[in-house]
């Protein structure tokens, strides 16, 4: 396990890389005509592969048997919360410019925005609840159930995705088929009667600090 | 004391007047490869400097009190999805297109029907400058210094029959040359449609250039439409045929999506695209949203095309 004291550094800095480049290009002024929309389009992609990448951890845990993994999940979730805000802080500051009888609207009026952040609402309960003291507060059930809507918004963000774009699907849906890749390994894995979370010695020796 | 002051500067050394006028221009010129080359932004600004210089336009013919967009902004952010559906795809994909030679199919419902050479159907008509504000559907906006001349021009050149009621433009499908192509996004080839008196509207231009130059390939070349009081894929690019008819065409985006394009895709803040609101639109540069106007401006000139209709029927 030692190399693990250097992975999650690694992947800590490796996750801000997408923010990096924002903040280089903005510089430099190469986010392109419109950099409101690249910006927009940025956060909101790295929030879903974020989601996605979260997801990937526990099946990944399963198919290499390197528990160790298990303790960047919370870490890469909390990205995915975190470029999500960014995503959403870019809508309401940058797009909008705080005009928020215009966001109601749009909230309310456009699918594709109503998906969107009802994907981020959904998200805050669960970067809430992401500490130790909480999973201790809520006990281990409750909160892997609660842990579940993670699914759901990860769903939410494809549809989000998919709703947006004018003609070219295709984007969306390569997002959508890992994210169902990654749905069904869970269904085979609960229909064999086995469980993708980890076994009384192992949820142990990685349980959250 | 002496004071011996030698002409130390000898004639053949002093800069000519009128380039020494001009030094601002020569910086820019001389310091943009070399900003572009730090940003990794190459391509517009070679081309920028590479594409051909159109002779004889007629400066002024209609302009508008807006900043213009930088040609880099006109020429790397394009939707033409024959070159890919990313918007900075066309200026990368079609740098090596071919507009030449290049022929279009005038047929349909004309006394004059035939297949014209580029430079035939252009050679006719006296090319000028027009500023127009262009609104795409995606709520974003440019103003552009096209050059072209009248679509109503080359109509009246071709000689309509009675009978035809509509104009149906069709892009190049050529799948070797446009990558796009290769994947179904949309039923190719694209297909626009205007009707005839949309068409003969003096606003409606054929472009084949802008900021005084031949029109870079991202934007179209060698011939597209630009009917500014539309939404912008309503401009159709890269245009092989022309053709009257008395049915009204279907256009692409139409076939595509029928509730969210309709046959007249008018600019009109009052009617919504189903997904965003076209209240708004972003210019190209500035930071906060403006209000999109009715007809994207034009309401005063073609209005009375559509006097008497529901326009949130007829979208």
């Amino acid at each position: 396990m030692r190399a693990f004291r250097l992975i999650k550094p690694f992947v800590f800095i490796a996750a801000l890389g997408p923010l990096a480049y924002l903040l280089i290009a903005a510089w430099q002024g190469s986010l392109g005509a419109n950099p409101i929309e690249t910006i927009t389009r940025s956060t909101g992609l790295w929030t879903l592969r974020f989601m996605l990448i979260t997801l990937a951890v526990t099946p990944l845990r399963r198919l290499t048997g390197w528990n160790g993994v298990i303790s960047l999940r919370r870490m890469l979730g909390l990205f995915a919360f975190f470029y999500g805000s960014l995503h959403l802080l870019t809508y309401v500051w940058l797009d909008q410019f705080f005009d928020w009888a215009a966001i109601v609207k749009d909230v309310a009026k456009r699918p594709f925005i109503t998906a969107g952040f009802s994907a981020y609402v959904l998200l805050v309960p669960l970067a809430i609840t992401s500490t130790a003291g909480m999973i201790r507060r809520l006990g281990g059930r409750t909160w892997r159930r609660l842990h579940r809507l993670a699914y759901v918004t990860a769903a939410l963000g494809v549809v989000h995705y998919w709703w947006l774009v004018k003609a070219d699907i295709r984007p969306p849906r390569n997002y959508g088929l890992v994210l169902a890749a990654l749905l069904l390994v869970r269904l085979y894995v609960s229909l064999k009667g086995g469980a993708l979370r980890p076994s009384r010695r192992a949820a142990a020796s990685t349980s959250p600090r | 004391m002496i004071i011996k002051r030698a002409l130390d500067i000898r004639s053949s050394e002093i800069t000519d007047e009128n380039l020494y006028l001009r030094r601002r221009e020569f910086m820019k010129a001389a310091a943009v490869p070399a900003v572009a080359a730090f940003a990794g932004l190459t391509p517009a600004v070679a081309l920028a400097a590479g594409q051909e210089a159109l002779p004889n336009v007629r400066k002024g013919v209609v302009t508008l009190d807006e900043a213009l967009t930088p040609w880099e902004d006109v020429t790397t952010y394009n939707n033409f999805y024959e070159f890919g559906t990313d918007k900075s795809d066309p200026a990368r994909n079609a740098k090596n297109f071919r507009t030449k030679p290049w022929t279009v199919k005038v047929d349909g419902l004309v006394n004059k029907p035939g297949d014209y050479h580029f430079e035939d159907l252009v050679a006719p008509h006296a090319l000028e400058e027009r500023v127009y504000r262009l609104r795409c559907v995606e709520a974003w906006s440019m103003v552009i210094p096209w050059v072209g001349f009248p679509l109503k021009d080359l109509l009246k050149r071709v000689e309509p029959q009675g009978g035809a009621k509509f104009v149906e433009f069709t892009t190049l499908h050529d799948p070797k040359q446009m990558p796009g192509q290769r994947v179904g996004v949309l039923d190719w080839p694209y297909v626009e449609g205007l009707r005839l008196d949309e068409a003969m509207h003096p606003l409606a231009i054929l472009a084949v250039g802008l900021y005084g130059k031949v029109l870079p390939n991202q934007n179209g070349a060698p011939l597209r439409l630009v009917v500014p009081w539309k939404y912008g894929f309503k401009s159709i690019k890269s245009i092989v045929s022309i053709r009257l008819t008395a049915k009204q065409p279907v256009s692409s985006w139409q076939k595509s999506a029928p509730q969210e394009y309709g046959f007249y895709s008018n600019v009109n803040p009052d009617v919504d695209h189903p997904r965003w609101s076209q209240a708004r639109e972003r210019r190209i540069g500035e930071f906060l949203k403006r209000k999109t106007l009715m007809f994207n401006g034009y309401a005063d000139q073609v209005a009375g095309l559509y006097a008497g209709m529901d326009l949130k029927k007829f979208y």
